[in-house]
């Protein structure tokens, strides 16, 4: 009896496996390979690729591990990893706790502990730890994350691991975390709190990486300052055709608003040129009065809390550029600067970003060819096997291979988010959209970063940047999944 | 009731996912088209990609030497070194140090660096390339520097050569070499900032044959600079070409004795051989020395030549227009021979002059009435007067006065003059013939032969410069014919242009030329050129008193000698050197005299010192001269 049901598993194993799956990543991992050899070869020496030495033949090493390391996940009993859930977090707090007393200093990151020969970085795995531990929470009876208590509940797990991350100086590892929020919304957080969350994080970057910058060539106007509030004006037009029925101030609110910021600007460019933000104030200001007029007229409270959207927006930009100039300490200014890719590198602003928008500028439709790749070997872009791993991939494989490894990756994103769907079980849908939400956040802010998009925050394009900490933490993070997914029919049985 | 709530709340969290995958397929659409417009739409990045990964190391070529006819070297090239800066990676060096190093000023490197940034001054300025910093520098002005190179990142060595020159003679027709301005770039892509480019004489003219073809050797380079070695094994470098060697028609030892002669003295002095139109010497008084156009003083130097008054820089040989005098009659004797105004025994009244309706042009003392040889040899004003005097009044041949002022502006014109004659160096003047419509402005359309008569005798309108002058030599030495007077004999693995082998004849007929020979050996046997006589060849010459509004009269000479074999024809022409025989005819037999026997004999060595001694300019010392 018992070898039969275990023969039943194992074929359900090798049936139930979402195989699609797996073979994007193989994919993935394929291409990654070549991505980080055509980085670390050396036009000189002509490495070698598969010398252990080098860094591509210490990938594929990585790479065959994390094979065996997914083969044995698939092997192991679902229901053995959700049981052990808050025992591997609680784990990992603990490891994430003592890892900076351990840690050796590798430029100023305390993130890494040596084992023998190798150094891991705890913060990895701990993703998969949090997720874990989030799915059991969430999936437990009568959790509703639409309360507020519950909400909060999950938010300090996922913002636990997250404070322990930034001591060891790995911002950019921490922020991933905040890729949980999407998984909240799809298990019924409201809406607003994410969007409020993306209009604040809009604010704050584009207020505050592009407040010297000038628009439009006129000294005057700071293009954060106009972009910020004219995105307010936007988001409340865009909230008053979400959650209002009239179109008709709707358009009046959108239309004069952006014309008259039109009118502004050409004013400023081709007679006087003068700072235009008064008039965006001033537009602000009647378009407050209106929705609060509509709100009374309508008796309808969205208008009212539209309007409120909008003058909390407005204060939160002031006062965030208040607290950054004033009120914190100039080296803390700097790392929120260098944060932002302001101030990261000793060669002059935006240096790294320049340089790998040359790398991939310079690829064309196909790209120089594999190895043949100048910017990216010539040590041109920085991290170039970690973190600016796209440059070369841009470079070599040109528009044609680049738009091919985002269309995969939107299709592996898209093929998670169906997988979690299809769980019968909260707990792997919760787990699923976990997985799915970290993967997107790397690949947007990683991407986003190389192609001059998004801040440069240092987190790795999951299976291209070069490591074995990244690559196992990602395989093991895909693998439970999918072991999950796979025992999925066994309700009904 | 709470269950269908319930599940339309379910169903609603349901239709998250697809806000979700909306956010995902946003995210990737907006990177693709990103993408789409950095490699597709633009291309500065693949330029900037290939500044930075791709060090162009120029490899300059050795530009020709330049020859005299007799293979005497005369321009040749000298290492010297060229400091070259990369703006990128020049951070953080000690400028005060590098300044000490260069002997140079704090100032003069900001002012310095500024220049290289300033993209009007600086066409080809890039941030990755190397910029040239400063320009040869000799190997002793750059040891120090090359010792501390590695205290100065960014900075750079180039080698290069600078032109180096055996003798002080022939400024003007070597020409010399120096950077590029911003309008050589802008014309010819082939350059770059820091070239270096013909600027006067031969080295202008003849650029394109001199420079050769620079070769680029392409080097693969990191972000700190370090060479990574050759792009694909040098699959794509290019060698240089050398320039070509010219060699020249001048003969080095006649031009040094052309321009003793003419120390003191403003004018020019041209020697052709008649038979294949090549210019033995071209001297243009006061000169100065090649070497001082070398190096970095090249700039200095040339301020202070430019600002000279008796204005070094100007090749007086072919830009100095003046009026021919005498040396003309020749011309005129022709034309009126050729269209029947006159034979040979055609005789002309003087009584101390051209007298004629009150007008008088005045004639020294011969004996008169005289024909035609005579005439030239004792060069009478009267004669020529008389002969224009007949040309211009004779309707049956010529309708108008206008028509026989064309025909004769013809004959003029298909002799050299008028229009500059091609010589192979840049800035020829064309000089002045007037014509018909000339005058008719002039006067308003009433004129005749008398108004313009002085234009027979070589004066009014008539100009020339002395080149032409020296190429009508050579054409009466011919009896008909010149070939376009050229400064380059050979040019290394490549034809002469066609213009410089082809004759040109005149509109009169060789037996009318054979009386002016007459006419001119007269002159040097019983006539005005009595000086330039000698015992050993055959001169033939004519003497030219200018008469000069501004001054004193301009002292000519025309000649060629052997008679029957024309080895060299020569012009003089000193400016105010009052009377032909004053300074020309002199000079002009000295000249004739060390081509055609290679040497001067003692009594002419005497007479070429106190020549060299006669001056009618100070002799500054701007000139570079004394250091010789």
């Amino acid at each position: 009896m018992a070898s039969a049901s275990k023969r039943d598993k194992e074929q359900s194993i090798i049936r139930n496996l979402d195989w699609f799956t797996l073979f994007i990543f193989v994919v993935l991992v394929a291409m990654g390979w070549m991505s980080v050899c055509g980085a670390s070869y050396d036009f000189d020496q002509g490495t070698q690729l598969l010398d252990f030495s080098s860094r591509s033949g210490m990938q594929m090493v990585w790479i065959l591990t994390s094979l065996v390391l997914g083969s044995i996940i698939l092997c192991v009993d679902d229901r053995l990893v959700e049981s052990l859930s808050y025992i591997i977090y609680i784990g990992f707090i603990v490891l994430l706790f003592v890892t900076p007393m351990l840690a050796h200093d590798i430029k100023g990151s305390l993130s890494w502990i040596k084992i023998g020969s190798f150094s891991l970085q705890p913060a990895e795995f701990a993703k998969f730890a949090t997720a874990l531990c989030v799915a059991k929470v969430i999936s437990s009876f009568n959790f509703d994350l639409s309360r507020w208590r519950d909400l909060i509940i999950s938010a300090i797990l996922v913002v636990l691991p997250m404070g322990l991350i930034i001591m060891q100086k790995e911002t950019g590892s921490a922020l991933v975390y905040l890729a949980f929020f999407l998984m909240f919304y799809r298990e019924g957080m409201i809406g607003s709190i994410l969007f409020a969350g993306a209009a604040a994080v809009f604010y704050f970057v584009v207020g505050v990486r592009f407040a010297d910058a000038p628009l439009w060539d006129i000294p005057q106007i700071s293009m954060g300052e106009f972009l910020v509030l004219a995105g307010i004006h936007l988001f409340s037009a865009g909230m008053m055709w979400v959650y209002t029925s009239l179109r008709k101030p709707f358009l009046q609110v959108l239309l004069f608003g952006m014309s008259a910021y039109v009118l502004a600007v050409l004013y400023a460019k081709y007679l006087i040129p003068v700072n235009t933000c008064w008039v965006q104030w001033i537009v602000l200001a009647v378009m407050v009065g209106y929705l609060f007029y509509l709100s009374v007229r309508e008796q309808l409270l969205s208008y009212a809390l539209i309007a409120l959207f909008a003058i909390g927006s407005t204060g939160f930009f002031y006062s965030v550029n208040y607290v950054l100039s004033d009120v914190l300490q100039p080296h803390q200014q700097t790392r929120i600067r260098v944060l932002l890719g302001l101030e990261d590198d000793p060669k002059g602003a935006g240096y790294n970003v320049i340089q790998a928008k040359i790398a991939i500028g310079s690829g064309g439709l196909h790209g120089k060819g594999f190895l043949n790749g100048t910017q990216t070997k010539l040590k041109y872009v920085p991290e170039q096997d970690t973190d600016f791993i796209f440059c070369t991939v841009g470079e070599e494989q040109g528009f044609v291979g680049s738009a091919l490894v985002l269309a995969i990756f939107l299709v592996f994103i898209l093929r998670l988010i169906h997988l979690a769907e299809r769980q019968p079980l909260r707990f792997g849908r919760v787990y699923g959209y976990c997985v799915m939400s970290v993967f997107l956040f790397h690949v947007f802010i990683n991407v986003g970063m190389v192609l001059g998009l998004t801040p440069v925050i240092g987190i790795p394009l999951p299976f291209f940047s070069y490591g074995g900490s990244s690559l196992w933490g990602f395989t093991i993070l895909l693998f439970v999944f999918l072991r999950i997914d796979a025992a999925r029919n066994r309700m009904r049985h | 009731m709470a269950t269908t709530e319930k599940n339309k709340k379910k169903y609603e969290l349901h239709k998250r996912k697809y806000v979700l995958g909306g956010i995902a397929c946003v995210i990737i659409f907006t990177y693709i088209l990103r993408l789409f417009s950095l490699q597709l739409l633009s291309e500065d990045f693949k330029e900037s990609a290939d500044s930075n990964a791709f060090l162009k190391h120029i490899l300059f070529p050795a530009r020709g030497a330049i020859t005299d006819r007799n293979g005497k070297l005369l321009v040749y090239n000298q290492p010297a070194y060229d400091i070259m800066v990369v703006m990128k990676e020049q951070v953080g060096v000690d400028t005060v140090d590098l300044c000490n190093t260069l002997g140079i000023t704090p100032e003069w490197y900001k002012r310095r660096m500024d220049e290289i940034r300033d993209p009007r001054r600086n066409p080809g300025y890039s941030r990755y390339t190397q910029q040239l910093f400063m320009s040869q520098l000799s190997a002793e002005e750059f040891s120090t520097f090359r010792e501390k190179l590695f205290c100065y990142p960014g900075f750079y060595i180039q080698k290069r050569s600078i032109r180096q020159y055996s003798y002080p003679y022939a400024a003007h027709v070597l020409g010399d070499v120096g950077e590029v301005g911003p309008k050589d770039i802008e014309r010819d892509g082939y350059y770059r900032s820091g070239d270096y480019i013909g600027k006067l004489g031969i080295e202008r003219q003849y650029e394109e044959q001199l420079r050769g073809e620079k070769g680029v050797e392409i080097l693969l380079r990191d972000s700190r600079g370090r060479i990574k070695g050759r792009y694909q094994n040098g699959k794509f470098d290019e060698p240089p070409v050398p320039g070509k060697n010219l060699t020249l028609s001048i003969d080095v030892e006649l031009q040094a004795l052309g321009e003793r002669l003419m120390t003191g003295k403003k004018g020019g002095i041209v020697a052709i051989e008649p038979s294949t139109g090549e210019i033995l010497c071209m001297v243009s008084s006061p000169t100065y020395d090649p070497r001082m156009m070398v190096g970095r003083q090249r700039g200095a130097n040339n301020n202070l030549l430019s600002r000279n008054p008796h204005k070094p820089l100007l090749n007086r040989a072919i830009m100095g227009q003046y009026p021919p005098g005498s040396t003309f009659k020749t011309t005129q004797a022709l034309t009126f021979l050729q269209e029947g105004i006159i034979t040979p025994q055609t005789l002309f009244p003087c009584s101390m002059g051209f007298r004629f309706k009150g007008l008088t042009v005045g004639c020294h003392a011969h004996g008169a009435p005289i024909p035609l040889v005579p005439s030239l040899a004792t060069s009478c004003n009267s004669y020529y007067c008389w002969g224009l005097f007949q040309m211009f009044s004779n309707r049956k041949k010529y309708a108008t006065v206008q028509d026989a002022m064309t025909r004769w502006k013809d004959y003029m014109v298909s002799m050299g003059f008028g229009y500059a004659l091609g010589v192979d160096l840049p800035g020829e003047k064309r000089g002045m013939i007037p014509n018909a419509p000339y005058y008719d402005k002039a006067y308003r359309g009433s004129w005749n032969g008398l108004t313009v008569i002085s234009i027979s005798i070589g004066q009014g309108e008539v100009n020339a410069t002395p080149l032409q002058i020296a190429n009508l030599g050579a054409t009466i030495a011919n009896r008909g014919w010149f070939i376009t007077p050229h400064v380059v004999k050979d040019i290394q693995d490549e034809e002469l242009d066609t213009l410089y082998t082809t004759r040109r004849y005149t509109m009169a007929e060789r037996s009318n030329y054979e009386y002016v020979v007459q006419g001119m050996r007269q002159a040097v046997l019983a006539g005005t050129c009595r000086a330039a006589n000698s015992p050993h060849y055959e001169v033939c010459g004519k003497t030219g008193t200018a008469q000069n509004p501004h001054g004193q009269d301009h002292s000519a000479f025309m000649g060629f000698a052997p008679m029957n074999d024309p080895k060299i024809a020569i012009c003089v022409y000193v400016e105010n050197g009052i009377w032909g025989a004053t300074f020309g005819v002199p000079i002009g037999s000295l000249m004739m005299e060390q081509y055609l026997t290679g040497g001067l004999s003692p009594e002419s060595e005497e007479k070429a010192k106190t020549f060299e001694e006669r001056h009618l300019i100070s002799v500054d010392n701007g000139f570079g001269k004394q250091e010789r």
